[in-house]
């Protein structure tokens, strides 16, 4: 079943007078499990339609449902939950806090669940471990890599085991071999069953993922699948 | 959310900016310190006058002439001249006051006292030779005038230690006449010097028989008071009730609303003094309490600061999950730990200067001046400082909560 379906959606800014259209109807459906890029130059909406997947923004138009929801089926405290249990987040500029350790920037999201405090430790470091970072759980973010500091978002985005994570620009402020071992990270958590929406606008990075949609002027330009998937394995190789 | 998280994280964002932290607290310190400075002073104080009070005997009962004033206009009624020679004697026959163990007249005025050439102004006391007992007054030199000299009118006098000094400095004293209202006086008794923090001092006093007093200093055939002791202290009540009784039959009186004396015991005298400390140093705080509301818009502003600047970490906490109730909790915890730090800080210092302004003032007043933080100020200190923080960090704190994660997270 489709875990992200979505049909004509529509997202106007009212600014004053000035309406602006961000989406102008996008249809597509996410499958569980998939690994779907999503690309588009600059103004394209991919941020935006980012934001509206993460119930982070709501939409105008057209119809978005999450597991079978919509965005106005849940209460205010009810969205903040789903988007802590059922969805995990990675920025372009990683949006670590800073002055906190590793430990305690993975633990944020356990921190606002109903998980109980006695696990948080657990689960952070079990998530940090399957980032490679197990060595740095004390260290604080301004004396990590840009590479590690991204990794450090990643095991944020997992602690809680969501069903989707949204990356966006994940790789953006990196050199490429930090890009590289992100991107490596990302694609071994789709083949450990997570699905994956990945904003990029690098074909380059949008080739670790099976299948690309491309976005132009608010709609869906193309959405074809990757014949020659980028492997990251294979990128270290060589 | 667990407690303790939020601490460490409201810990984290003041440890951010320390420097910042504590100048916005300082505020809030300076004005705890104050409310703990004169609570604690006001309890000394107190303290002080109400063992003074307690010194004068828990079995004295003054007496003194009109009624307790009923409010401004009503001062007439204190100046009258009720209590008469036959008022005495009726309160000392046994069978109407069975618990009274003595009772003596005071009158007492202020005129000339003078020596060769020196001439002072003295507080004159018409007393009788009970004041020694009474007040605890016993002449350092010399004795103090007899039953039979206040009977027979003698123009002996009893000096404090101020006025021997003002009138033969360092001569000899004892056995000199000196004039009061230009009578002449035989000096026969010198006081203790008792110093200016004490309640009752007779320091600067001229104490005479009370016959002389009223004869030829004052020209009156009544008394300024009686002062009165009952045998044992738990029999307190039941002379009151006793004179009172009889002095409304020597007056005539049936209603007791129309008494035109009044009994006051040291008890009545402590709650007065007691209420009139408290409403003085209520007051004071309450001044100081002032420069709380000061600290408490320094406490906002730098909370709306903070809250600006960590707009993304909002959208960010927001985004992994946050609710607006989360965020709100965190920013108005952060904003009662600053003002909570800046009260602990506050309690500390007001205590400091407490303790050496009890130290100073024993040495000056030559009194034990107690060092007491009452614990209702602690209370209170620390009750206001957190209720500061939760008042002024509301707004900050639901501007924080407010933020939608989207705007948050786009901001730079």
């Amino acid at each position: 079943m489709s875990l992200i379906k979505v049909r004509n959606l529509e997202k106007v800014y009212q600014n004053d007078s000035v309406a602006t259209s961000a989406l102008a109807g996008v249809s597509f459906d996410i499958k569980d499990g998939e690994f779907v890029a999503i690309m588009g130059p600059s103004g394209s909406g991919k941020s935006t339609l980012l934001h509206v997947l993460g119930f982070i923004d709501d939409y105008t138009g057209g119809e978005y449902r999450f597991d079978g929801k919509t965005v106005f089926d849940y209460s205010k405290d009810d969205i903040a939950h789903v988007r802590n249990q059922k969805m995990g987040f990675i920025f372009q500029a990683f949006n670590l806090l800073a002055r906190t350790s590793v430990l305690d920037n993975v633990k944020l999201p356990l921190v606002y669940s109903n998980v109980p405090p006695e696990k948080w430790d657990e689960m952070a470091r079990a998530a940090i471990e399957s980032v490679g970072l197990g060595h740095r759980l004390h260290h604080q973010p301004s004396q990590l890599s840009g590479g590690e500091q991204q990794r450090v978002a990643i095991a944020r985005a997992i602690v809680n085991n969501p069903n989707v994570i949204f990356a966006d620009e994940p790789t953006g402020n990196l050199d490429s071999r930090s890009g590289g071992q992100v991107m490596e990270v990302i694609q071994r958590l789709h083949d450990e069953g997570h699905t994956i929406v990945l904003i990029t606008h690098e074909t380059y990075t949008a080739e670790y993922a099976e299948r690309i949609l491309r976005l132009k002027d608010g709609r869906v330009e193309s959405d074809v699948l990757v014949e020659e998937r980028r492997r990251a394995a294979d990128h270290f190789v060589k | 959310m667990t407690l303790n998280y939020l601490l460490k994280t409201a810990l984290i964002g003041l440890k951010t900016n320390k420097s910042r932290a504590i100048l916005t607290i300082l505020g809030i310190t300076i004005g705890i310190t104050a409310i703990i400075t004169v609570m604690s002073l006001g309890k000394g104080a107190q303290n002080l006058i109400l063992g003074q009070v307690q010194g004068i005997g828990a079995k004295v009962i003054a007496i003194a002439p009109g009624r307790q004033p009923e409010g401004m206009t009503d001062f007439a009624s204190v100046f009258t001249d009720s209590l008469r020679a036959k008022d005495l004697t009726a309160l000392e026959r046994k069978e109407n006051v069975p618990h009274l163990s003595r009772i003596m007249p005071v009158v007492f005025g202020s005129d000339t006292a003078v020596y060769d050439n020196n001439i002072y102004r003295p507080t004159i006391f018409g007393v009788s030779s009970m004041f020694a007992d009474i007040y605890d007054a016993y002449p350092s030199e010399g004795v103090i005038f007899s039953d039979e000299e206040v009977k027979s009118y003698a123009d002996t006098v009893v000096i404090g230690a101020k006025l021997k000094d003002k009138l033969f400095g360092e001569s000899q004293a004892l056995g000199q006449k000196i004039k009061i209202k230009g009578k002449s006086f035989k000096v026969i008794g010198i006081l203790p010097k008792k110093g200016a923090g004490s309640f009752i001092n007779f320091d600067d006093a001229a104490i005479i028989p009370y016959t002389t007093a009223q004869q030829y200093i004052f020209g009156i055939k009544y008394f300024h008071r009686l002062a009165a002791e009952a045998d044992t202290e738990a029999n307190v009540d039941q002379t009151v009730a006793d004179i009172k009784t009889t002095l409304r039959a020597s007056h005539n009186i049936t209603d007791p609303t129309k008494d035109d004396f009044f009994v006051e015991t040291q008890a009545d005298a402590m709650k007065t003094v007691g209420t009139i400390t408290n409403v003085l140093t209520l007051f004071l705080a309450a001044i100081a309490a002032i420069s709380l509301l000061v600290g408490g818009v320094g406490i906002m502003n730098i909370m709306l600061v903070s809250v600006t600047e960590r707009t993304r970490e909002i959208g960010l906490r927001k985004a992994i999950g946050a609710t607006d109730a989360n965020i709100l909790t965190q920013f108005l915890l952060e904003s009662v730990i600053l003002t909570c730090l800046g009260g602990i800080l506050g309690i500390t210092f007001g205590a400091a200067i407490s303790l050496l302004a009890s130290v100073v003032l024993t040495k000056v007043l030559n009194q034990t001046w107690g060092f007491t933080v009452p614990l209702t100020a602690v209370l209170l200190g620390l009750g206001v400082s957190a209720f500061i923080g939760l008042v002024f960090g509301l707004y900050p704190a639901r501007q924080a909560s407010r933020k939608s994660p989207i705007e948050a997270l786009r901001y730079e």
